[in-house]
């Protein structure tokens, strides 16, 4: 589009002024607010939590710019951020005791196939840090959910205890018919879960944490409030309307919000650009599909998480969302009085 | 609150370092270039010959079919050739090139600076004057302004706006002149609406020129037709069609024209000529010009004669910075960019902009990450990124569903993406060819 008149003089078209803002800087913002979550993922599972990001975010850099670089032979793009930013979600979304080659292979799985298969950054119609994780879950089972229980500062991986996630705890007593009760007196209070005290993979337990970096997203434009408030506030709903017919079988919607990363996902899973709708409407009908995906799956599936699920299974309607709802039109409507 | 258009719209950075400077008039150069085709149009025909003498004001260019526009001589002096030359368009284009000598004007023009408040002439004579003085939309896009004054069958015009709005960064001609010829401009409006017949006035002024609402507001008070509203500062908040929908809610269906809700609008620079042109015979042959830039040393607002060479311009404004890397004709948003200064200032010509070398260039542009920011800061409601897909695709019946006619080319789209894409330039792609195809099918 450049045509150099002299040594001196640009000649292209308008605009002739940037806002500035790049992709690199929009990732950045995502990783900040990411902070808090992962501070809390320190001092409840300890250095693991460091560790497990850490081999993550490597292992997406790495396969992003090997698999660019010598299968694609294109331009490596790792500077945009995009591969840091997955490779922290999958290990927020991992257990902080899992086995380092799993992380890796996971990686693999996220970048792979799930982002370059695609044809990398933009194309990808899942969001390609769950894409790690499911593959993982679906795969390993067990190694998946074994969590384990918070300890706290200074504990070194080998001496973590293991134990069930709320969630868990609910599907198992229930199959065990116990009542909602006597299952609740295993769990954790409501207030001790608002601050990630609570088994769980290591970026996921911490609403108050998550919430924050929600705030900064918003403040700084990175997203906007559609997706997440409206996933979340369908969880609530329906789980809310469960728990006052049934309340024996079911949790409360505090609790379902609390656990099962229901928070992370809606914040930071689901607000992925590429793999959500474009437009406001569109954004709503997208959330409303994850939050009602995800009570089923809870209430009535055998995964006691589903938001993952959820999300996944809604991106694939991205592109119906995306033709469907288009922005409203200026001079669409004419009423003029 | 403030008035606002409702969806889409961006801040740039306003940089108005001229605003607190008074308008000054540049002395005459040695030879203008004043092309025939400073409008949207048929270029205008000819009416002198090499060598011919002219006097300031005197016909130099007839206008040719409706759309068109008379041209006159903006000096005094000898013709020296009616041919080819550069524009400011990159192009060349038939031009007549005078020698200056001396200022002599043709005695029909009132020269004087005394104020003529009351209207004396019909609603046809004020036309007639406007077409006569060769007056065309000072904005920028430089469409006759006598077009706009004649409403098609069937429609009705009850609302007239003053577009005061200057929502491009950098200038700052129409806000000068707004502080310096408010009488004159009002008078200029209220001409308008007499010829238009038409009972309501609205001026629209972004709230970040207080000194000019306060000011306009005043003088506006002894004319009960007409009212003054402060507008959000937003771009393109002086959009034709985004200013219609602040000030009077109602919204130009998509394809159409501001008349088919009854709104004809019309800006500062021109509502000056107006005036000129009516109270005072003169045709249109100087214009107020800001150049400036983030090095400029002395950011200016000059009043100058229409074929000054624009270097003269920059000259006088503290000459060119040394790291100058894009000299831009209009403001940083819609502006284009040109390759000389040896061309002349036009009837369109708001302003000069010299943008520095290290931000005259684009970043590389990289995979759309499918944020969205395109659509939401879109004024009319597009999907900017779809339309250059597609286009990069050539799937233009498409484009053409999806509405890309309706871009407006405000470039709010290409100035907001963070993968730094070059929307507006594949959307004016596909727009162009998707006119070509409608073309063909009639
Ligand atoms: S702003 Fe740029 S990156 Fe974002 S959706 Fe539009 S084109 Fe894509
Ligand atoms: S698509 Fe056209 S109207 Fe919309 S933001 Fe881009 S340039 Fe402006």
């Amino acid at each position: 589009m450049y045509e150099k008149i002299n040594k001196l003089i640009t000649v292209s078209p308008s605009p002739h002024v940037h806002s500035a803002g790049s992709t690199q800087k929009l990732m950045t913002g995502v990783l900040i607010a990411l902070i808090p979550a992962f501070v809390i993922g320190i001092i409840m599972f300890g250095w693991g939590t460091l560790i497990v990001t850490g081999v993550a975010v490597i292992s997406c850099l790495v396969f992003e710019y090997v698999i660019q670089k010598y299968l694609l032979k294109k331009e490596p793009s790792v500077t945009d951020g995009s591969a840091v930013v997955t490779g922290v979600l999958l290990a927020f979304s991992l257990p902080v005791n899992i086995p380092f080659w799993l992380v890796i292979l996971g990686s693999l799985v996220a970048i792979g196939v799930g982002k370059m298969t695609f044809g990398g950054l933009g194309n990808n119609p899942f969001n390609p840090a769950l894409v790690g994780r499911v593959f993982l879950f679906i795969s390993f089972p067990v190694q998946l959910t074994t969590w384990p229980a918070p300890k706290g500062f200074g504990t070194s991986l080998t001496d973590a205890i293991t134990g069930a996630t709320p969630l868990g705890i609910i599907k198992e007593g229930l199959r065990n018919s116990d009542s909602m009760d006597t299952i609740m007196q295993n769990i954790r209070s409501s207030k001790e879960m608002l601050y990630g005290h609570m088994g769980g993979s290591l970026g996921e337990v911490a609403a108050i944490a998550l919430a924050i970096g929600f705030i900064y997203l918003i403040m700084k434009k990175i997203i906007t409030w559609h997706i997440p408030i409206t996933i979340l506030g369908t969880i609530a709903l329906f789980t809310g309307i469960m728990w006052l017919i049934e309340p024996t079988q079911n949790a409360s919607p505090v609790f379902h919000l609390l656990t099962g990363g229901a928070i992370l996902g809606a914040i930071f899973m689901a607000t992925d650009y590429v793999t959500s709708p474009m437009t406001p409407k569109g954004m709503i009908i997208f959330g409303v599909g994850i939050g009602l995906i995800t009570v089923v799956i809870r209430r009535f599936g055998a995964y006691p998480e589903g938001i993952q699920f959820g999300i996944l299974i809604m991106n694939a309607f991205v592109p119906l969302i995306n033709s469907y709802f288009k922005p409203k039109r200026f001079g669409e409507e004419v009423k003029n009085g | 609150m403030l008035k606002s258009f409702p969806r889409g719209g961006v801040h740039p950075a306003e940089n108005k370092f001229s605003a607190g400077n008074q308008i000054t008039k540049l002395p005459l150069p040695k030879t203008v270039t004043i092309p025939l085709s400073q409008h949207i149009g048929t270029p205008a025909e000819p009416t002198v010959q090499r060598g011919d003498m002219v006097k300031t004001g005197q016909l130099i260019g007839k206008y040719k079919g409706f759309v068109s526009s008379n041209i006159h001589s903006s000096v005094s002096g000898k013709v020296l050739k009616v041919d080819k030359a550069l524009d400011s368009s990159g192009y060349k284009r038939t031009s007549v090139v005078i020698e200056v000598n001396e200022d002599i004007w043709i005695t029909k023009i009132d020269r004087s600076s005394d104020l003529r408040k009351e209207i004396t002439v019909s609603g046809d004579e004020i036309i007639n004057k406007i077409l006569d003085a060769g007056i065309v939309g000072m904005g920028g896009a430089a469409f006759p302004s006598h077009v706009k004054m004649s409403v098609p069958k069937g429609k009705k015009c009850d609302i007239l706006i003053l577009n005061g709005v200057e929502c491009e960064p950098y200038l700052t001609s129409d806000h000068r002149l707004m502080l310096e010829k408010g009488e004159e401009i009002l008078v200029g409006f209220r001409l308008v609406m007499k010829a238009l017949n038409v009972k309501k006035g609205m001026v629209g002024i972004e709230n970040n020129k207080p000194d000019a609402i306060s000011h306009l507001s005043q003088i506006a008070q002894q004319y009960p037709e007409l009212e003054v509203f402060p507008l959000k500062v937003k771009y393109p908040q002086g959009g034709e069609k985004q200013l219609i929908k602040a000030l009077t809610g109602r919204e130009v269906p998509s394809g159409g024209l501001p008349i088919d809700v009854g709104v004809v609008v019309h800006n500062i620079g021109t509502a000056y000529a107006v005036y000129d042109a009516v109270q005072k015979n003169k045709p249109l042959i100087e214009r107020v010009v800001t150049v400036t830039g983030n090095d400029v040393k002395k950011p200016s607002n000059f009043l100058v004669r229409i074929g000054t060479p624009l270097n003269q311009l920059v000259e006088a404004a503290g000459g060119i910075p040394a790291q100058t890397g894009k000299i831009v004709n209009g403001g940083p948003m819609m502006g284009k960019a040109m390759n000389s200064l040896e061309v002349p200032v036009t009837k369109g010509t708001s302003g000069i902009l010299l943008i520095p070398e290290k931000e005259s260039k684009r970043k590389p542009f990289r995979p759309c990450i499918r944020c969205a920011k395109c659509i939401s800061v879109c004024p009319m409601g597009l999907e900017p990124f779809l339309l250059m897909t597609l286009t990069e695709k050539e799937i233009f019946d498409r484009v053409e569903k999806d509405k890309a006619l309706d871009c407006i080319e405000c470039g709010s789209c290409s100035y907001i993406c963070p993968a730094n894409r070059p929307l507006l330039d594949y959307i004016r792609l596909g727009k162009f060819r998707v006119g070509q195809i409608i073309r063909n099918r009639k």
